[in-house]
């Protein structure tokens, strides 16, 4: 309990979550403060190519093995099971309708890439050794829940949804993010230390000073969320987006224990079951679900789990990753 | 200075839509129109703003095509077979064009 309360103060006290907080404290007293939007596309590309290529580097320094493909296995089979968890859980504790469950449900078999992001930052900053190829299983974590959640609508009668087609198959498989992540994987793969000793000074000096950049913009967004779409959570609802993560992570964590991660490894895939979308799920929500809430599923990921996942989850799944395994 | 008469058809529509409404515009024979970004406003679902989105989902663009007069029901098919159930506004207006060839 102790390492536990250590590390949850070091982490609330450290620029990352600091600068998120000074967003989300701007957004709720209605400040000018802005990011342009060319400006926060640019970091997010910075951060998922940064991330990518040193876990590509760092899969080239160590090798592959079974645990890899068995990894890239178990994220596909969670980000499939975790939407009829919550589904369930939305529907016991909530008695939202079946399609705003459904949309909602999606975002909880997905991940939140800068939630990982921050997770490793953490582990980095911490000594804590992990998997580079837990990037791959990040990218192999986003679309199986969209496909879930269709699923429990296509099951109730399929009323408000518009299924799946080519075009929204093609745009979750290849939408930016993934296709970067993935990229430059396989770049810091193919180039390996040499790679990243040619753009370490761009790639590994400023990242902490773009993260901290980026979550300033997430503390804004995330403010304005609550702002304008807290009212509409009501207390039941808020309590699903604190349980479903702690869910998330059990679950993640008997996985990762099972395949034999280190202590890093079950962190992150708790990290990563814990976290909700809200970039390449509420775009494939809108298009397949229209009639769908959008300010339900988006404020509950974006203003209540993510801040959670990163002020006090971060650091409950740390703590408890490295008791498990001894680390 | 001769002028002539056509339609100006304004759907603002979600970005996510974007592709599969110009799609459909083109396979209904609507070649032309123009694509504007949508820096902001405020509807039904209260005011938001195109700074500061993390997900293209809540983002709106504005598809703006000009055509004659006669062409205007098969854009609207079109249009509304897309956007029938998102959120959005189609507008139709009057408008009087230089160069009546071109559209």
């Amino acid at each position: 309990m102790d390492q536990l309360l250590s590390l949850a103060g070091q982490n609330l006290i450290s620029p990352i979550i600091l600068c998120f907080v000074l967003g989300v404290a701007a957004s709720l007293a209605r400040s000018d403060l802005s990011i342009p939007e060319a400006v926060a596309k640019g970091l997010s590309i910075y951060l998922l190519f940064a991330i990518g290529f040193k876990g590509g580097v760092s899969v080239a320094a160590h090798g592959i093995d079974a645990t890899l493909g068995l990894a890239l296995l178990a994220g596909v089979v969670l980000s499939a099971l975790l939407p009829l968890i919550a589904f369930a859980l939305l529907r016991l504790m909530t008695q939202m309708n079946r399609l705003d469950a459904a949309a909602v449900a999606a975002h909880y078999g997905s991940i939140s890439i800068v939630t990982f992001v921050a997770a490793t930052s953490v582990l980095d900053s911490r000594g804590v050794a992990y998997e580079g190829f837990m990037v791959a299983v990040a990218a192999a974590m986003e679309a199986p829940a969209i496909l879930s959640a269709l699923w429990l609508v296509a099951k109730g009668g399929g009323d408000g949804s518009k299924g799946m087609d080519n075009a929204l198959l093609r745009e979750i498989m290849l939408n930016g993010s993934i296709v970067l992540l993935v990229g430059s994987f396989f770049i810091g793969w193919a180039t390996g230390e040499d790679g990243l000793a040619e753009i370490s000074s761009f790639i590994v000096s400023p990242f902490k000073g773009v993260l901290c950049l980026f979550l300033l913009d997430m503390g804004l967004v995330a403010g304005r969320g609550l702002r304008e779409g807290g009212k509409i959570l009501r207390p039941a609802v808020l309590a699903f987006g604190v349980l479903m993560p702690l869910i998330g992570s059990v679950i993640g964590l008997g996985f990762a224990v099972a395949l034999g991660l280190s202590s890093g490894g079950i962190a992150l895939m708790m990290v990563l079951s814990a976290s909700a979308s809200y970039i390449a799920v509420p775009a494939a929500m809108r298009v397949a679900l229209p009639e769908a809430n959008p300010s339900l599923y988006l404020t509950l990921s974006l203003g209540v789990t993510f801040p959670f996942n990163l002020t006090l989850g971060i650091p409950l799944y740390v703590a408890v990753s490295q008791a498990v395994s001894g680390g | 200075m001769q002028t002539h008469r056509a339609k100006r058809v304004e759907i603002t529509i979600e970005a996510v839509m974007q592709s599969r409404l110009t799609d459909a515009l083109t396979k209904a024979g609507v070649t032309g129109y123009t694509v504007l970004p949508v820096l902001g406003g405020s509807g039904r679902s209260g005011p938001w703003s195109r700074s500061g989105q993390v997900s293209r989902a809540s983002g709106m663009v504005q598809v703006v095509c000009i055509i004659r007069p006669e062409r205007v029901d098969d854009l609207l098919d079109a249009a509304f077979a897309v956007v029938e159930r998102h959120i959005g506004i189609v507008s139709v207006s009057d408008c009087d064009v230089l160069r009546a060839e071109r559209f």
